[in-house]
C-alpha cells in the first residue's frame, strides 16, 4: 500500500481528492481560498496601521491560517514519508524547451535548482523569479480577489461568473509569461 | 481545539497537491505549454466534481458540522478586476510555479527559497493595499 502512495499520484485521484478538499471545508461552514491568508498575515505584521484595507478582526481568519499550516505540514509528510523519488516525469517536450533555455535537470526535482537553489537566489534571475514572481502573485490575487484555490476550485465549483473571468485572466499572465518572458528572463 | 479539523484537511490538502505534482514548477510550465493534460486534468476533474457536489448540497439544504445554514459565497460581478488581477497573478504563478498554497506546501517539503516567495507575495498583497482606492475595480 505505502509503495503504491509513494508513486505520483494521477490527475484522476488527485482532483478528485481536491474536491474533497473543498467539500469538507464548506461542510465546515468555510470556503477553501488560501490567497487572503497572505493578507491576514499583513494585518498581524502590523500593515493595519498603514492601509485601512488591512484593517479587520483577524482572529476570525485563524481557522484558515490553520488550514494552511496544515497545507505546510502535509507537504513535509509527503516529502519525508509518501516520496521514494522526486522527479517529476514531465513530458519529453517540456525537457526538450527547458534545456533549451538552459535548465539542464529540468524535472529531477520539484522546482529547479538552479533557481530556487539558495545560491542562485540573490542571482538577478533568482530576484526576478522569488521576489518580483512573489509580488505579482500577492497583488494579483488581491485584485482579482482569489487565487487557484479560491475562483478555479471553490468559485468555479460555485458556477461564479467571477471566478471563470478571473480564471481567464490567470491563463492569459500565465501564457505570457511562459511564452514571452520567460525565455528572456531565464537568459539573464 | 475547534481548529484541530481545519488541520487535518490542511494536510490532507498539503498531501494531495505534493503527490499530484501540482506544487511543481516544471508541471506549471508544461500546463502554459499544452504539452501535458495532467494538470488539465486535475483541475478539470476536481472542478467537475466541485459542481455536482454543490449542487447536491444546495439542492439537500445540507447543514454545516455545527448545524447552521451553509452560505455560499456569491463573488460581486464586475469584469475589471477579476480580468486585470487575474492576469497579474497568471504571470506570477508562470513565473514563481507556484500559487498561493503550493508556496507553503513546497517549504513544508524542504524547498526553502520559498520563503521568499511568501514574503515576496505578502509584499505584493500589502502593495495592493496601499494602492487599491486607485485601482479600476
Amino acid at each position: 500500500m505505502i509503495e503504491i502512495i509513494s508513486q505520483p499520484w494521477p490527475w484522476y485521484i488527485s482532483g478528485p481528492l481536491i474536491s474533497l478538499v473543498m467539500f469538507l471545508m464548506t461542510y465546515f461552514g468555510k470556503k477553501l481560498g488560501v490567497s487572503s491568508n497572505l493578507k491576514t498575515m499583513c494585518t498581524i505584521a502590523g500593515a493595519d496601521k498603514l492601509s485601512g484595507f488591512f484593517k479587520f478582526d483577524w482572529k476570525g481568519q485563524i481557522w484558515n491560517l490553520v488550514f494552511v499550516l496544515g497545507a505546510l505540514i502535509g507537504g513535509f509528510i509527503a516529502r519525508q514519508y509518501l516520496t521514494t523519488d522526486p522527479s517529476v516525469a514531465i513530458s519529453p517536450e517540456t525537457i526538450r524547451d527547458l534545456t533549451a533555455l538552459g535548465i539542464s535537470d529540468a524535472g529531477a526535482d520539484y522546482a529547479p535548482n538552479s533557481i530556487f537553489g539558495w545560491e542562485n537566489v540573490l542571482s538577478l534571475r533568482g530576484f526576478i523569479v522569488l521576489i518580483l514572481g512573489g509580488i505579482m502573485i500577492g497583488f494579483g490575487t488581491r485584485y482579482a480577489d482569489g487565487c487557484t484555490s479560491g475562483h478555479a476550485i471553490s468559485g468555479l465549483s460555485n458556477l461564479q461568473l467571477p471566478s471563470l473571468i478571473a480564471v481567464i485572466g490567470f491563463f492569459i499572465g500565465g501564457l505570457i509569461m511562459t511564452h514571452f518572458l520567460l525565455p528572456i528572463i531565464l537568459s539573464l | 481545539m475547534k481548529y484541530i479539523k481545519y488541520l487535518i484537511v490542511g494536510i490532507l490538502f498539503g498531501i494531495i497537491l505534493s503527490k499530484s505534482e501540482a506544487v511543481s514548477w516544471y508541471r506549471i510550465f508544461e500546463m502554459f505549454k499544452f504539452q501535458s493534460f495532467h494538470m488539465y486534468g486535475i483541475i478539470g476533474s476536481a472542478v467537475v466534481i466541485g459542481v455536482i457536489i454543490i449542487q447536491i448540497m444546495k439542492h439537500m439544504g445540507m447543514q454545516s458540522i455545527e448545524g447552521a445554514e451553509i452560505k455560499f459565497v456569491v463573488k460581486d460581478m464586475g469584469v475589471t478586476r477579476y480580468l486585470i488581477g487575474g492576469t497579474i497573478f497568471g504571470l506570477g504563478w508562470a513565473l514563481s510555479g507556484a500559487c498561493p498554497g503550493p508556496m507553503f506546501v513546497l517549504v513544508g517539503q524542504g524547498l526553502t527559497s520559498f520563503l521568499v516567495v511568501i514574503v515576496s507575495a505578502m509584499l505584493g498583497t500589502f502593495l495592493y493595499g496601499l494602492v487599491r482606492d486607485k485601482l479600476p475595480h
